[in-house]
């Protein structure tokens, strides 16, 4: 483990078995972990090269119990991380050696279905895929559909504004949600928003939404469902080079299409998932872009046919258009399985998720294949070609002396270069602990300690989910003192009236 | 009459509000003032007029992205992206007519600080979700930046949603990028006559909640409705409730043959074009029938945002004890609402009407010395309220921006 986290409180490990008996009391029952087999699976989360045993786990069941855990950790100074299902591509759910390690896994209920108002009311332990299937029936679903759908859950999901492939078109999940009931640290619980479209006042909701369990525990989310749309056909495009794939891409968001999914496969990428799942990929093709039109069955074959013109317009090498349901999934099932099959060919891989302005793909490629020579590491590339979301996955070896710490140091150079090229850090998979120590490429001291008082006013005493996200912690008293330039501000030279 | 500082370029504002802080003086900020009249009315010591940070900066319709300093005309902007055959799908509204303004001015600072939303927002959302980046300077007199210049990015906390709709109280915006979208090939909006506003809410419910993918659905009682200056919409006389079919040609069309069986049980369907549908949903966008009538004895009029499906309710609740006129937007969820002058422009009845069915309401139009007197935004219970003011010193804390403009002491 090569990232500093905030030095454990002896004092608090000293008091770990008054701590341990007093949180037995607020959640009875098997709601305190104290073992160390019993402990372990919380070890970590889906950034697994990290690992630290948490001073205690706490499974609340109500609300009330999380208030009265918070409070109590807030008065007698511990440290809390809150955890989903333990997910998260980034540490941010990386316990803490003098922590409690808080699990909403029991919050598991959907409380309410409102198909008049389009909503779903539902407890934050709730899986991603639940919400959809609970609505299914009546031809309705949850939009965001992150990769981890199956297991990620909706309180995750809100941490991280967690996204999918089809948030080009229908949003990441800030843009689905309407409302929630959260706990701050001091115990305090506040409502926020409701069925309405939008919350009064300041918005909370969308400032806690990817605050990466930083400022509060969420309790329960009103989430937004969507009608299913009628169809959706998707369309297999290969190309000789990056560069014409790329600008595939942009004439087809420059007709005026904004396709419910499009991914981008490199060559690499191409060649472990069509040994993996046999989806009928082209092997002799530099790009793959899959296609999809989602909506009325008019729509969706008028557009067809121009994304078909467009990808004969841009030298397509080959073109599939699917002609059933079963040819869809097909065409998908190579994409979806994209980090397993990359995991089938090397003992490791490690996922990054870097945004950047499309156009300037084909130089990111180049520059990567340089960096991939340099580190003696391969990569390969899957790519959110709408929004620009790049994931490259970096293959080595964990039980090669060194190979992680120079597979985290490619990582790193590829997110710089992201940033470098006007576009930034993490695009669905968050800061946590994996990103912090690189904010300061995107950010300067100015805008981290703005984002750090924000923190303050959710929880003065930084106790929620410390060391991640902000490479360098400040006590909120320091962040607050205000440097007044009496007497030197060069006020004269502005026009006056 | 205050002094006014009008700063060049970023640097300016910066040192605008570092003196500001150094003099314990409160500035209001303003871009082309289109929306001055909303809120409580700031007690300021000098003004901070931003429409001098103005140009495009940066414009990629194939990365659906724009950048603009922060007091450029919302006009510009709107121009320049139709160009390209793209627009703000939030479909900011314009506070003009209600407010006795000019029309078409605003700058996309003051678009992002009021969070402007239009009849779309069922569909699209508000500005807040087309906000993607921004450069701003705190109340502290510091100049910092969030977000990005790409339409997905988690880095950090997403301070652009906090910005938008604090009218201002947090930080003065120099720069700001936001998403467009491609603009609609065709729309066509569905009619339907005469509905009571629980029926029309029921129309309206089922209609969005089909596949018909509706991207407006308004209710304009009869006296409302009369007083769209369309023929087809006024003519006809009686209620008037309106679904919008926007995209491909085809689409529409298919749409339409969806959403017409679909309605029929309600009354009879009028269908109208393009013209007269893109008329009518900026008439409801800007809700003209309650403009302003330039005599400064204009009616109060509430913005109550509330659940969709109980829209009718709550306005029934008003109507039985107040001489009410109401405009429905956004399938029951937005409602209008003109009240006669009182004492507290109604806002006592407004207030338990959306304690009783849930949301919030403001208070847009009233004369100053009500704004003063009363909240203008909805009352905040306890723990949000102080979250609210933590949140509004973590940014500000002399209160130099704006200082009491959505609730005192914050």
């Amino acid at each position: 483990m090569s990232v500093a986290m905030p030095p454990p409180d002896r004092a608090v490990l000293a008091r770990r078995d008054r701590i341990a008996a007093a949180l037995s009391a607020i959640v009875p029952g098997e709601g305190v972990i104290a073992g160390e087999r019993e402990m372990r699976p919380y070890e970590s989360d889906g950034l697994t090269a990290y690992r630290q045993l948490p001073m205690l786990v706490v499974l609340p069941e109500t609300t009330e119990q999380v208030s009265r855990v918070l409070k109590y950790c807030h008065a007698e100074g511990i440290k809390v991380v809150p955890r989903g299902a333990g997910t998260s591509l980034s540490g941010g759910a990386l316990p803490l050696a003098d922590g409690v390690l808080l699990g909403m896994a029991k919050f598991n209920r959907i409380r309410e279905i409102d198909y008049d108002n389009r909503v779903a009311v539902v407890e934050p332990g709730v899986t991603n895929l639940a919400v959809t299937q609970a609505v299914e029936h009546a031809g309705f679903y949850y939009a965001p559909d992150p990769s981890s759908q199956i297991a990620c859950t909706i309180g995750g999901n809100v941490a991280e504004n967690s996204g999918g492939v089809h948030c080009l078109k229908y949003g990441m999940t800030t843009n689905n949600l309407l409302g929630c009931e959260m706990v701050l640290m001091t115990g305090e619980i506040v409502r926020i928003g409701g069925k309405q479209l939008d919350a009064g006042g300041y918005d909370l909701l969308g400032v806690i939404t990817g605050s990466e369990g930083l400022l509060g525990v969420v309790t329960e989310v009103t989430v937004r469902i969507l009608k299913k749309p009628e169809c959706a056909r998707a369309v297999l495009v290969g190309f000789a080079s990056s560069e014409d794939a790329g600008e595939c891409v942009s004439r087809i968001i420059g007709a005026g299409i904004i396709p419910g999914g499009m991914e981008m496969m490199d060559r690499p990428a191409i060649h472990a998932v069509e040994e993996f799942v046999h989806a009928g990929y082209p092997l002799d093709v530099e790009a793959l872009l899959i296609v999809e039109l989602d909506g009325p069955q008019a729509e969706v074959d008028h557009l067809i046919a121009r994304v078909e013109a467009i990808a004969g317009d841009c030298r397509a090498a080959t073109c599939r258009v699917s002609t059933s349901e079963e040819e869809r999934l097909l065409f998908w099932a190579g994409r979806k399985a994209a980090f397993p099959a990359v995991g089938r060919i090397s003992p490791d891989y490690y996922c990054m998720d870097g945004t950047i302005p499309r156009a300037r793909l084909p130089q990111v490629l180049k520059r990567m294949r340089e960096l991939s020579q340099h580190y003696g590491l391969a990569v390969a590339n899957v790519f959110h070609a709408g929004d620009g979301n790049l994931h490259p996955l970096i293959l080595y070896d964990a039980n090669k002396p060194a190979e992680l710490e120079r597979t985290e140091a490619f990582g790193a150079d590829i997110l710089r270069l992201c940033v470098e090229v006007g576009g930034v850090l993490t695009g669905e998979h968050g800061v946590g602990v994996e990103k912090r120590d690189l904010m300061p490429a995107m950010f300067s001291e100015v805008d981290l300690a703005q984002q750090q008082r924000l923190k303050c006013a959710f929880d003065d005493k930084g106790l929620l989910n410390p060391g991640k996200v902000f490479p360098t912690l400040h006590r909120c008293a320091e962040l607050g003192r205000l440097h007044v330039h009496a007497g030197r501000v060069a006020f004269p030279d502005i026009p006056r009236f | 009459m205050t002094d006014t500082l009008k700063p060049r370029d970023g640097k300016d504002a910066e040192a605008a509000v570092q003196w500001a802080l150094a003099e314990g003086k409160a500035l209001e900020l303003v871009g082309q003032g289109s929306k001055r009249a909303i809120g409580r009315p700031a007690q300021t010591d000098l003004t901070l007029d931003l429409s001098g940070l103005s140009g495009i900066t940066l414009y990629e319709p194939e990365e659906l992205v724009l950048s603009a300093k922060a007091g450029t005309p919302l006009a510009e902007i709107e121009a320049l992206v139709a160009a390209k055959g793209q627009q703000l799908a939030f479909e900011p509204m314009d506070y003009a007519q209600i407010l006795g303004a000019f029309a078409g001015r605003g700058t996309i600072g003051g678009a992002l600080a009021a969070n402007l939303s239009g009849p779309r927002r069922i569909k699209a959302g508000a500005a807040r979700d087309h906000f993607l980046g921004l450069t701003a300077v705190s109340g502290r007199g510091e100049t910092f930046k969030s977000g990005g210049r790409v339409v997905k990015n988690v880095t950090g906390y997403d301070l652009c949603k906090l910005i938008a709709g604090s009218w201002g109280t947090l930080a003065a915006m120099t720069e700001v990028t936001i998403k467009t979208l491609p603009r609609p090939e065709t729309e066509q909006t569905l009619l339907i006559r005469a509905l009571e506003p629980q029926r029309a809410v029921e129309a309206m419910t089922a209609a969005i909640g089909s596949s018909c993918d509706v991207s407006g659905a308004a209710h304009l009682p009869a006296g409302v409705a009369a007083r769209i200056p369309s023929g087809e919409i006024a003519g006809a006389g009686g209620a008037v409730t309106a679904l919008r079919l926007e995209g491909f040609a085809p689409s529409v069309a298919h749409r339409k043959r969806m959403l017409e069986p679909l309605m029929k049980p309600f009354g009879d369907l009028v269908s109208v074009g393009e013209m007269v549908s893109q008329a009518l949903w900026r008439a409801v966008r800007d809700v003209t029938p309650f403009a302003a009538s330039r005599n400064g004895l204009d009616r109060p009029l509430w913005r109550v945002s509330t659940a969709p499906s109980r829209g009718a309710e709550l306005a029934a609740i008003v109507a039985k004890r107040a001489e009410a006129q109401m405009l429905y937007d956004w399938a029951g969820g937005l409602i209008w609402l003109a009240l006669d002058p009182s004492d507290d422009a109604g806002a006592a009845l407004v207030r338990r009407a959306v304690a009783a069915i849930g949301g919030h309401a403001t208070l847009i139009r009233a004369p100053a010395s009500t704004r003063a007197a009363i909240n203008v935004f909805e009352p905040q219970d306890a723990a949000v309220a102080a979250l609210t003011k933590r949140v509004k010193e973590s940014f500000d804390p002399k209160g130099v921006l704006n200082p009491g403009r959505m609730w005192a002491g914050v």
